[in-house]
């Protein structure tokens, strides 16, 4: 056992890089709209790993209330998103962004 | 870890928030004036919607007393570093209040509401949220304020953009526009969550001072601004952060896309030269090309791929809304231009510039109403003929067109040559980007071109005569805007001096 660190920053932001990396491969890969969303609340909390990390080894209380703050935003961005996504569905029929293209050049 | 603060340090915290509440009276004014617009909705439920649009219209016209006043307080950072009130965030005040007030015009003016919606309902409230959140945006000196206030435009812009709720372009656009700004704002906020972790801290003279004082990994500091432009980008629709804006501006309710066109534009602008003037570093020989790049070389690729791209695509377009798409992706290169130049003049020259912008593109926008609402329709070719049937409107719209292209005697003139010689005073440093400018200049006199065009040398398809009056009011407020675009075009003097007295940032002198 005596192999293993104590776990420190980089582990923190390890994860975040990673659930970064993760949510940019769901907004670029997937065509459902409510996949999309996933991928951006997952880029969202990979900012929020990152400030309860770095709040945590500098001391200070700001990247904490930054986090609260960005949690509060994402519940807020997922309640209009959804609204909208609904909206979608109505008229279309369907979530897939790809299929959701009336305007063309 | 923490300690909890003592009963005499609380008092002392409210002492100081009851302190700057008196700094923060236009905010707090319009905020009532959002909520009471809700109210008299639910109680007017039903009944015409003049009541709501002129209560808007009032107490926007309202807000610039309370704005006035606050040019008599002393400048500097409010709640803590949180917020701040300067001549450069004054500006941007009245600019925001003023593009508020002329999209009501607008949206009055435009017949497509009342066969869309069935009542304006918080269609009012949600102009004025924006307004609030681009004003904060404009004075936003911490990093939490800044992705506040920009969460708070997006999500009022999102909603109004698919406001007309049955119409599919109307709702693919909102969709379109919601997934591009959730996911740069998402970047952004990994940015500036970097930014913290390179600094502990999130006032952006704190950063900056952070910065210079213990130094930077260049790698780490080069990966946040660019995921920080990302944001930032994405709200002035300048290159690499471009997609949403051709599908937005043609599918939103027309005001909506001249509001988001002007005023978030010219706030995201803002939010740019607060950002990169104070919190990254900049000048001193150790942050010279960081790995070979630093932020403004960052913002000339952007700014010349903007202008090549916006100029180029627009002259393909078919759908004049569309055009004024990629014509406003053009101009965000060449104000991207004047920021660059990162002086006193260069900063001048952008205010004015956005000024500039806000006449001519607003005009141009309310033509393009005036003639949808007769015609039904916003392609080139349906305005074929249209300078006989229309002859103020097909005026107006032509100085519109020729002050966006800059040509003499208009307004866009003027800006656009503040804009060079500001990039030329440097030195011949940037003569090319000037250039690169002057010729992205001459391929849009093309495109725009195309619509006089059509509307006066081509005959109109059907000969019979409709009434194509729009009506005295519009011919007035069309009239006004027209005749500003030229007056201001010969006499620039009072817009300069203005743009001149705004480029305090923070109250303190930067350059």
């Amino acid at each position: 056992m005596e192999h293993l660190l104590p776990i420190g920053l980089n582990h923190y932001l390890t994860i975040s890089a990673f659930l970064l990396g993760f949510g940019l491969f769901a907004v670029m890969t997937r065509k459902n709209a409510i996949v999309i969303l996933m991928g951006v609340e997952l880029i969202l909390n990979a900012a929020n790993i990152n400030f309860l990390a770095f709040s945590k080894y500098n001391g200070g209380m700001g990247g904490v209330m930054f986090s609260l703050f960005v949690i509060v935003i994402a519940a807020a961005e997922a309640a209009i998103a959804l609204a909208i996504v609904i909206n979608i569905f109505k008229i279309f029929k369907s979530v897939d962004v790809s299929s959701v293209d009336t305007m063309k050049e | 870890m923490f300690e909890l603060p003592s009963g005499a340090e609380i008092q002392s915290i409210i002492a100081t928030l009851t302190a700057n509440l008196g700094s923060f009276v236009p905010e707090i004014y319009l905020s009532v004036l959002f909520m009471l617009l809700i109210v008299i909705d639910l109680v007017a439920k039903g009944k015409k919607n003049n009541l709501l649009s002129i209560t808007t219209l009032l107490g926007l016209a309202g807000s610039i007393f309370f704005i006035y006043q606050q040019h008599f307080l002393p400048a500097g950072e409010l709640f803590f570093g949180m917020y701040v009130l300067d001549e450069f965030a004054l500006f941007f005040k009245y600019f925001f209040v003023l593009s508020g007030m002329l999209a009501v015009v607008i949206t009055m003016a435009d017949e497509q509401f009342e066969t869309e919606v069935k009542s304006m309902g918080e269609y009012y409230a949600l102009i004025i949220a924006m307004v609030i959140g681009m004003i904060m945006m404009a004075s936003s000196a911490d990093l939490m304020m800044i992705f506040l206030s920009m969460e708070l435009v997006s999500f009022s812009a999102f909603i109004l953009t698919g406001y007309f709720k049955r119409n599919p372009r109307s709702s693919e656009a909102a969709l379109k526009y919601l997934v591009y700004g959730a996911v740069s704002s998402g970047l952004m906020v990994y940015g500036f969550s970097l930014i913290y972790g390179l600094t502990a801290q999130t006032n952006l003279i704190n950063i900056s001072s952070e910065l210079s004082r213990h130094g930077y990994d260049p790698v780490l500091m080069v990966l946040a601004t660019l995921l920080v432009l990302a944001g930032f980008g994405y709200k002035i629709g300048a290159v690499p952060f471009h997609f949403w804006a051709p599908d937005v501006y043609e599918g939103a309710p027309t005001p909506i896309t001249a509001y988001l066109s002007v005023a978030s534009k010219a706030a995201g602008f803002a939010l740019l030269m607060r950002f990169f003037y104070i919190a990254v570093p900049h000048g001193g020989p150790v942050y010279e090309d960081i790995l070979g790049i630093n932020w403004v070389s960052l913002l000339i690729i952007i700014s010349v791929a903007s202008m090549i791209y916006g100029n180029v695509v627009a002259l393909w377009q078919k759908n004049v809304k569309r055009l004024l798409a990629y014509s406003s992706i053009a101009h965000a290169g060449y104000i991207l231009l004047g920021i660059i130049v990162m002086d006193a003049f260069g900063t001048q020259a952008t205010l004015f510039y956005l000024l500039s912008y806000f006449l001519m593109n607003f005009g141009a926008f309310y033509v393009v109403i005036l003639i949808a609402n007769k015609t039904g329709s916003e392609n080139l070719e349906d305005y074929r003929g249209l300078g006989k049937q229309m002859p103020l409107a097909g005026a107006a719209l032509t100085v519109f067109l020729i002050s966006l292209v800059g040509l003499p005697p208009t307004l866009g003139f003027i800006g656009k040559l503040m804009i060079f010689s500001a990039l030329l005073a440097k030195g011949s440093l940037y003569l090319w980007l000037a250039l690169i400018g002057i010729m992205t200049s001459v391929i849009s006199l093309y495109y725009y071109m195309l619509i006089p065009l059509n509307m006066y040398l081509r005959e109109s398809p059907q000969s019979e005569q409709k009434n194509m009056n729009p009506g005295l009011t519009a011919n007035i407020i069309m009239a006004l805007l027209m005749a500003l675009t030229i007056y201001f075009g010969l006499f620039f003097q009072p817009l300069s001096d203005i743009a001149k007295h705004s480029t305090a940032l923070f109250g303190l002198k930067l350059y």
